[in-house]
């Protein structure tokens, strides 16, 4: 009883004050030396034939009215829903009938009450989809694509793997690992960058280091599992689950890239051209190595290596699907962030078993050539999808 | 062009990568994308107005105080004649001196006060006796002119007239800037003959014009001009998000006021237009009227026309007087040949009728 008690008094006293500040604190006293501060976010921009469909969300701390609309320069009608005033945290749609031309550059403004103005701007207009049959399946194709098609081609270096020597084994393991790196690093600056397209109030950084803690730390005691019970079901066991693991890491990461790729065709930012679509199935073949590696010593059942592609491709087709429909820049942030620390988290397993099955250390000159060439793969690779 | 190009590109390696059997797709894909594009240039989604329509402009009504006197008012009020005469006294008194000119006093303030630039968007605007623009001062040349100026806001503030005047009078030096709560009284004869303005001069120059406080100053020449319908219009912007660029233009204040309540005017009648530009920021603005022509005489200083056209371009504080006549009856645009400007509020109608209805006087 006591021991609750000195459990919630902080919380209690906390709540007291904060009640009293309201009511008598000094509150007035910031309200009016402060004038008001106004923050707006556009989420979306959906764009119909003659029509703009603008998402905003007020993530500001204080209410905002919009006044007016502006498209290129002009004022111009608009509707906004379900009014045009927004709480804090409020949600709206607005919007406006107007002739855009297809491929131009839209920029609008909204004017608040107050004078305050906010841009918005698509880059490269042309119409967003709409979540029918034709786009979903072009959706899911791309996926298949830059996913699903690439990770089971590099599942097919298998065969080959088992071949090698001891030596060179070493050497495609550290290959892996500078795969892997790259990818993981490319994950956590992605998601960096992702967090200033969201809305400050959601407070990018923290869900980023959320979900880098999550993938990492579930990750983490997952393996701890298998290892415990590799005493009984042996060392190919403990293998298997960490070939699954790292199927499991790229392919939320696959979400996360899916993700960007769908939203940033959704809002007109890129026109997705073939080349890309080449490039990040080259890039992707590389996944495909990563998970084989540790298994190439063991007899890996068909079942499981079908499994073990899916996993890790099939999530690009959920992500584009849900980027190209409903892109959330913060959803992104925490994809992206999981991705990362999934895959650093397998990394790290990797390496622990390198150093469990080498007895002249992990340094070799083997090792630190397949590392350094697996980023040197990644980079070229990596090229292709720049375009 | 080029984006069609890249798009057609992509959907032909998808229909290709389908064909080799890769994924088991449809090839139905081709046809919607057909039917989407023609879908595309033909129908709008929208329940609104069509975007061809009448789309351009601003939503809503402003409310009835928006500026501090009526719009419409406006173009046809100078020496506070929209006012009763009782409350008229309070701001304007007309006498005789000695040597049997016409004096003409005026009582001014300054203060600070919200209006509304555009439906629903508001200005912290310094205004002249509670408007913007500021109340039209007119007299005939040879007048005196006095003006006991009070500054009731919260910076110093000045009246500086376009005119002849004594140096003491010209409300500009620092040691004239009216601190607030102090008392000026300005001084002068009215001329030369013109259409002038007046604004302040307090530093910074910028900020106190684009802030609100200016307004017309006629002086009428001591043979009068011939009868017409006479409209003040100030050309004016504003910066409500205070970037130096401004987002707002309008002919008095109020962004397209004009295009939803038509100035109306009869048919063949002499219609005499005072243009005055006070637009800061921009290096000019522009004046142009639908389906007829105008003489333009320059500053007002002359009784021959200095040209006879449809459009003039004016900088920061030039002026001039437009006379022309209607020829026929409907509504006419008249607008900011600078069509950004026109797209942000400087824009009106003329509505011509076989007779006009006056209003209340």
């Amino acid at each position: 009883m006591k021991r609750w008690f000195f459990a919630f008094l902080p919380l209690i006293l906390l709540g007291v004050l904060i009640a009293l500040f309201l009511a008598k604190g000094p509150l007035g006293l910031f309200k009016a030396i402060l004038p008001p501060i106004q923050e707006l976010s556009v989420e979306r921009i959906v764009l119909k034939p003659d029509e703009i469909l603008l998402h905003v969300v007020n993530d500001g701390p204080d209410p905002i009215t919009i006044a007016q609309v502006m498209v290129n320069g002009a004022f111009w009608n608009f509707e906004m829903e379900p009014n045009s005033t927004l709480s804090r945290l409020g949600r709206g749609r607005i919007r406006i009938p107007y002739p855009w031309v297809e491929g131009d550059m839209e920029h609008i403004t909204l004017v608040t009450r107050d004078g305050v103005t906010f841009e918005a701007v698509v880059e490269v207009a042309t119409v967003t989809p709409t979540p029918d049959r034709r786009y979903l399946s072009t959706f899911a194709l791309l996926g298949v694509y830059v996913g699903v098609i690439p990770v089971f081609l590099g599942l097919l270096w298998l065969p080959f793997l088992k071949t090698l020597r001891s030596g060179w084994y070493g050497f495609f393991l550290a290959l892996t690992v500078g795969l892997l790196v790259f990818l993981g690093v490319d994950s956590l600056v992605e998601a960096i960058e992702t967090t200033e397209k969201a809305p400050e109030t959601f407070q990018g950084m923290g869900v980023l280091t959320f979900g880098l803690s999550l993938s990492f730390l579930s990750l983490s005691a997952i393996s701890r599992r298998s290892q415990m019970r590799a005493k009984e079901k042996g060392e190919g066991y403990q293998r298997l689950v960490l070939a699954f693991l790292i199927a499991f890491g790229i392919g939320i990461h696959n979400l996360g890239e899916g993700l960007a790729i769908g939203g940033a065709y959704a809002v007109g930012e890129v026109a997705l051209g073939a080349l890309l679509v080449l490039g990040f199935m080259i890039h992707n073949v590389t996944e495909g190595v990563a998970i084989i590696a540790p298994i190439a010593r063991i007899k890996p059942s068909l079942k499981h290596l079908v499994l073990m592609g899916l996993l890790a491709g099939i999530p690009t087709i959920l992500g584009t699907w849900i980027g190209g429909f409903s892109y959330s820049a913060i959803w992104a942030v925490l994809f992206l962030a999981i991705g990362a620390g999934a895959i650093f988290q397998v990394v790290f397993e990797i390496v622990k078993q390198m150093g469990k099955s080498t007895s002249g250390g992990l340094v070799t000159f083997g090792n630190v050539a397949g590392f350094l060439t697996g980023l040197v793969i990644m980079y070229v690779t990596g090229l292709f999808v720049a375009a | 062009m080029i984006n069609v190009k890249i798009r057609n590109f992509e959907l032909g390696l998808f229909l290709s990568l389908v064909s080799l059997g890769v994924m088991g797709g449809s090839r139905d894909g081709d046809a919607s994308e057909k039917t989407e594009a023609t879908r595309r240039s033909s129908t709008t989604t929208s329940g609104l107005v069509s975007a061809y329509e009448m789309g351009m402009g601003t939503v809503g009504e402003v409310s009835p105080d928006a500026i501090g006197i009526d719009p419409m008012t406006y173009l046809t009020t100078w020496n506070f004649n929209n006012l009763p005469p009782e409350e008229r006294e309070k701001f304007y008194q007309e006498s005789k001196l000695p040597d049997g000119r016409t004096l003409r006093e005026y009582w001014f303030y300054t203060v600070d006060k919200e209006i509304e630039i555009a439906p629903g968007v508001f200005f912290p605007a310094w205004t002249y006796n509670g408007q913007v623009p500021g109340p039209t001062i007119r007299a005939t040349e040879g007048d005196r002119i006095r003006i006991h100026f009070l500054n009731q806001g919260t910076k110093p503030h000045t009246m500086h007239f376009h005119g002849f005047h004594p140096a003491e009078m010209d409300g500009s030096m620092p040691h004239q800037f009216v601190a607030p709560g102090d008392t000026f009284l300005y001084e002068f004869d009215a001329e030369p003959f013109g259409l002038h303005l007046y604004h302040c001069h307090s530093t910074p120059l910028s900020q106190h014009i684009h802030k609100g406080l200016y307004g017309v100053y006629i002086v009428d020449p001591e043979t009068p001009r011939e009868e017409a319908r006479e409209l003040v219009m100030m050309m004016n912007g504003f910066d409500p998000n205070f970037d130096e660029e401004n987002e707002i233009y309008a002919v008095n204040t109020i962004t397209f006021y004009y295009v939803n309540h038509p100035i109306p005017v009869k048919l063949g009648e002499l219609v005499r237009i005072y243009l005055v530009n006070i637009l800061e920021f921009d290096q000019i603005n522009s004046f142009h009227t639908h389906a007829n022509f105008f003489n333009e005489f320059r500053t007002g200083t002359s009784l021959t026309p200095n040209s006879f056209t449809d459009t003039i371009i004016l900088g920061q504080a030039e002026r001039s007087i437009l006379e022309l006549r209607f020829r026929f009856p409907g509504k006419f645009m008249f607008h900011a040949h600078k069509t950004e400007f026109a797209e942000r509020g400087w824009m009106g109608l003329f509505e011509v009728m076989e007779d006009v209805v006056e209003a209340k006087e």
